[in-house]
């Protein structure tokens, strides 16, 4: 903690000539700039897609994880006896909150979408549907099956589990791509500085020489490189998080069920405060880099 | 002499520096001790986008001393090598004799305990070679040791008309004792 603190101090307390030893760099002080924004801002994207998985595989899998369906296929003049005893099962069932079948016009609405508005449930044989909600401790889902098999032999216990896993699934994964992504992302920046690093000791390979030849230590040379790189990073890294949340800002919003993903794609309460940490961890993959450069760079020469 | 500032290391045999076996040195070690070893070089190399009086004072930035407090010794020693007008010209801006003249006041600024000096008159003319030549005789009569590599036998002759050099000669890869014949 100490040395972290120490290596904090350092880079922040200005050492007028020791920043001066370097010449200032043309392409490399650009490309660093441009390479943290770029990622940076891409960094944000993907931080928000992945919490934004997170938050829709929590919320899937607490909402189906809540409801089930019982579905009774009998022959029409058994049905409604089917129904009343499934549900007088159910009223006794731990775990179950709340039962209740559902009406004519509720299931004409869901096969609507199919077979049109007009349709008469009396000229088909549909099943008759039960809408189960759990408790938040959940029901019992093997044992309901038993009592039904036994008492109500038209009863079918859907609990989601079959569709809900892979929605749940996918969701996590992409969680899991987002965080994925960003990891990418820190090795490429760190890809881009090594390489923007080694061309500017390539560079000022002069300065070095002179520096080594006054007595100057490893440390004294590369800190020289590190700290330009480091601010560097920190800088473009910082610019490209604002843009990055910005356009997170401006996203649009609302929309139905379906388009949830798409509009939901963004920060929400405290995960607002998650980009800020993006510009320090672009400082920090930055300095380790160049550090790593500078040191075998310099490893190298006399 | 790369051997005597720890710039090369021996292929075979042992170079003590400060006492201490150079190959058992670490590489700040090295650096350390370039700090009691002033070099100039025939083709002195300077960081060219500092003015020449900061790059004179580089080696008491290096080592963390403060170059503000010794400003005066700066501008004597800016004196001293007859630069005291060039102070802000940058590198690229000097003469050949200005830029050796520089290269020696760095190497002398830190006071150290030896001076080496690869062939400092290669690149400069007859009067600016007398010039150097007598700004190292006056290092030596300071009680630096000077330790100058050259070809230019003329300056050897010369050097001990003035001081009680002793010259060596690399032949066939051997360092012999010459004196006399030169």
């Amino acid at each position: 903690m100490k040395q972290l603190r120490a290596i904090i101090q350092r880079l922040i307390h200005s050492d007028a000539q020791a920043d001066r030893v370097v010449p200032p760099s043309g392409f490399t002080a650009q490309l660093t700039l441009f390479a943290a924004g770029a990622m940076a801002f891409l960094a944000v994207f993907a931080l928000a897609m992945s919490l934004a998985a997170g938050r829709l595989a929590t919320q899937w899998a607490e909402e189906l994880a809540r409801s089930a369906t019982i579905r009774i296929a009998a022959p029409a003049e058994q049905q409604q006896a089917q129904t009343d005893a499934a549900l007088r099962i159910l009223e006794t069932t731990k775990g179950v909150a709340q039962a209740r079948a559902l009406s004519n016009e509720e299931q004409a609405a869901l096969l609507a979408p199919w077979f049109g508005a007009e349709l008469q449930l009396d000229a088909l044989p549909v099943p008759r549907l039960i809408e189960v909600i759990e408790t938040s401790e959940g029901m019992d889902a093997a044992g309901l099956r038993l009592r039904l098999a036994a008492e109500v032999p038209g009863a079918v216990l859907d609990d989601h589990s079959r569709w809900r896993e892979p929605l749940v699934k996918a969701a996590s994964r992409l969680r899991m791509l987002g965080w994925a992504s960003i990891l990418l992302i820190a090795a490429v920046t760190a890809a881009m500085v090594t390489l923007a690093a080694n061309a500017a000791l390539a560079a000022n390979a002069q300065v070095v020489a002179v520096l080594r030849l006054v007595g100057a230590t490893d440390d004294y040379i590369a800190h020289a490189f590190i700290r330009r790189f480091t601010l560097r990073a920190l800088i473009g890294a910082a610019a490209g998080m604002v843009l990055g949340m910005i356009a997170v800002l401006f996203m649009p919003r609302g929309g139905d069920e379906t388009a949830s993903f798409l509009t939901g794609l963004g920060f929400q309460g405290a995960h607002w405060l998650m980009p800020l940490l993006i510009p320090p961890l672009a400082a920090a993959v930055a300095f380790a880099a160049t550090r790593l450069a500078a040191r075998r760079t310099l490893e190298g020469l006399s | 002499m790369k051997l005597c500032y720890g710039a090369l290391l021996p292929t075979a045999g042992h170079v003590r520096l400060f006492d201490r076996d150079v190959r058992t040195l670490t590489r700040d070690d090295v650096a350390l001790l370039r700090r009691r070893v002033g070099v100039v070089h025939q083709d002195c190399q300077f960081l060219d986008h500092l003015p020449v009086s900061e790059n004179i004072a580089l080696p008491l930035h290096v080592s963390g001393r403060s170059a503000e407090a010794q400003g005066e010794d700066l501008g004597d020693l800016m004196h001293w090598v007859g630069l005291t007008e060039r102070a802000a010209a940058l590198p690229p801006e000097l003469s050949g004799g200005e830029r050796q003249r520089a290269a020696l006041a760095r190497a002398v600024i830190m006071s150290p305990d030896v001076v080496l000096a690869d062939e400092p008159t290669g690149n400069v003319d007859w009067d600016m070679s007398q010039r150097l030549l007598r700004l190292l005789i006056e290092l030596n009569r300071m009680g630096k040791t000077v330790l100058v590599a050259t070809h230019d036998l003329s300056l050897i002759r010369a050097t001990k008309a003035h001081v009680q050099a002793r010259v060596l000669r690399i032949a066939n890869r051997r360092i012999q004792l010459a004196g006399a014949d030169l």
